[in-house]
């Protein structure tokens, strides 16, 4: 099994998705590819599929609110791993929160199911395709989504826990 | 001859089946689980679980902690092994802030980590046990679990949520008791092991109870991207610890024991085989252990003593900037895995340069493998059920975050 190297993979990426690739970095020796989302499930299988990247397991899938990025609030994160050649892989994808739709994984890899239940749970990601998409750690009846930045945890008028003593 | 045949058809009963709720309260999940059940007398048709009842918010909690503040969060993931969550957490961090470690603190981590997957062990294994109706094994098991308690106690003065280490290193370095207290255990747990597993794994009752219990394929594993002990039950040989080396550990040698059925009693004896592999690498350790500090020179994240916060002007500066968080934190984002106690437990972190995380996601084993359970289940026998979910070990601290 030859070892795959970021670079490789990188360009292989890139001749096979063009500009549909936002951008891709090494992150502390990960390769992370941002990819638009209306490539992002052919983005996955292909990485999947293909014969020599092979990233069969689906380490984590996850999301991240950022409102300040407009039209682009919601990131969905997925981390794949090729296990033979020991090959690690982070895809990004952004979308809005006014159209937060995304193709499920879940006819690629199983596991994806209850990974992308907790994003919707916390997020509001709606996974198209998902085959039952509803809350999953938070109670059957949950309006809304907690994760989501707008959401504070703590009580407001407390002001020792102020952003700016965060550094923010 | 059709007419015939058409009467048969007809003759047939519906079918009845019956709703059995399993949980959330019952003694034999060990957490809290509920699965709606649906029978066919004795055998399950279908399973539906549900989560959460633990939940407790972490990942929304994380947000408004300075990243020290955050290691007791990861204490309640899995309870059953917190310091190899400790750990984790500490190693992530480090990574963020590229910090370089003294060779003594992560063989120091080695022996911890290492002491609590068989603390975690112990407990799986003798409760599968408990489950198929071997009650003794776990009596004589679980007095062991408690001496690495006390063990653990003379890290960190905790037992159960550790909170052991510090981002950096340890707080102090291992007594003199501790090391008594290590000896004593590598001399007379191999014994009582021994015993244990001379009284279940050969066992009749066992084994005909355990083998073919609640089996997965090594595919449909993967698919479902199990990890730990229940993958390699499976027969795939990954562990975090050999492919992506963390503390040292490509320093010791150690065998990955795998399975070949993905059955309860394989991944039984996966967990056997990994606490004999787990004492050989304390003893490595112990063997190998290096001079050096206890800690990493970071002073902007690790706590000067005492004594220097009183009396000199640096260690009063920076132990007020720890504790206050003006600390500079390095922006990006980080992936980083170690293998706990039931698989790859990764900490993905997303720093905005503030003082805490901007966005932290524990990847938690049991939550992403506990979704295969119905498919494990169905088919099979109640009582089979209630020891397939033991030997999965499944932590509902770590299930539900």
């Amino acid at each position: 099994m030859a070892t795959l190297t970021n670079e490789y993979v990188q360009s292989r990426i890139a001749s096979q998705f063009g500009d549909k690739i936002t951008e891709q970095v090494e992150s502390y020796g990960m390769l992370t590819v941002t990819v638009h989302h209306e490539a992002y499930f052919d983005l996955i299988k292909w990485l999947k599929e293909d014969a020599e990247i092979n990233c069969m397991f689906l380490t984590d899938l996850t999301a991240a609110h950022y409102p300040d990025r407009k039209e682009e609030e919601l990131n969905v994160v997925v981390h794949l791993h090729n296990l033979p050649a020991n090959f690690r892989i982070r895809v990004k994808t952004y979308i809005a929160s006014a159209h937060p739709h995304l193709p499920s994984l879940t006819p690629l890899y199983k596991g994806a199911n209850w990974m992308e239940r907790e994003s919707f749970d916390f997020f509001g990601v709606k996974f198209t395709g998902h085959p039952k998409l509803k809350t999953i750690l938070n109670v059957d009846d949950m309006d809304y989504h907690p994760m989501l930045k707008q959401y504070p945890m703590e009580d407001q008028t407390r002001e020792d826990k102020d952003n700016k003593y965060f550094g923010r | 001859m059709s007419t015939t045949e058409k009467n048969t058809t007809t003759a047939v009963e519906e079918k009845e089946y019956n709703i059995l709720n399993l949980g959330p309260t019952h003694p034999a999940t060990h957490g809290i689980f509920q699965n709606v059940l649906k029978m066919d007398g004795e055998i399950i048709v279908e399973a539906e679980p549900t989560i959460g009842y633990i939940h407790r918010a972490f990942e929304k909690i994380a947000e408004r902690r300075p990243f020290y503040q955050i290691t007791t969060l990861t204490d309640r993931l899995n309870y059953c092994s917190s310091p190899i969550n400790n750990m984790g957490w500490h190693m992530t961090v480090e990574k963020l802030i590229g910090a370089q470690l003294p060779k003594k603190v992560e063989y120091m981590r080695v022996i911890v980590m290492e002491l609590a997957r068989i603390a975690d062990h112990i407990i799986c294994n003798s409760v599968i046990a408990v489950d198929t109706g071997a009650l003794t094994g776990f009596t004589y098991v679980f007095q062991w679990r408690e001496k690495i308690y006390e063990m653990y106690e003379e890290i960190c003065g905790a037992r159960l949520t550790t909170n052991v280490g510090r981002i950096g290193g340890f707080e102090r370095d291992f007594s003199d008791k501790f090391h008594k207290k290590l000896n004593d255990f590598l001399a007379d747990f191999p014994a009582a092991w021994k015993e244990f597993e001379s009284l279940i794994n050969r066992n009749r009752i066992f084994m005909d109870r355990t083998i073919g219990c609640g089996p997965i394929t090594a595919e449909m594993a993967l698919e479902y991207s199990f990890t730990g002990p229940n993958l390699r039950a499976a027969g795939v040989d990954y562990d975090v610890r050999a492919m992506n080396p963390y503390s040292s550990y490509q320093d010791f040698d150690f065998v990955i024991p795998v399975g070949t059925n993905g059955d309860t009693y394989d991944r039984f004896m996966v967990r056997n085989e990994e606490i004999w592999q787990s004492l050989s690498i304390i003893k490595q350790a112990l063997e190998k252990m290096p001079e050096g500090k206890h800690h990493a020179d970071i002073p902007e994240f690790y706590l000067p003593p005492k004594e220097d916060v009183y009396t000199t002007m640096e260690g009063l500066i920076w132990h007020f900037k720890i504790v206050m968080g003006e600390t500079e934190v390095p922006k990006g984002e980080v992936y980083h895995a170690v293998e706990g106690g039931n698989g790859e437990l990764g900490f993905y972190l997303v720093s905005d340069g503030g003082r805490a995380p901007y966005r932290l996601h524990f990847r938690r084993p049991c939550y992403i493998y506990y979704q295969a359970y119905p498919e494990m289940i169905k088919g099979g026998m109640l009582s089979d059920a209630i020891i397939t979910m033991s030997s999965m070990n499944v932590i509902a601290g770590e299930l539900d975050a």
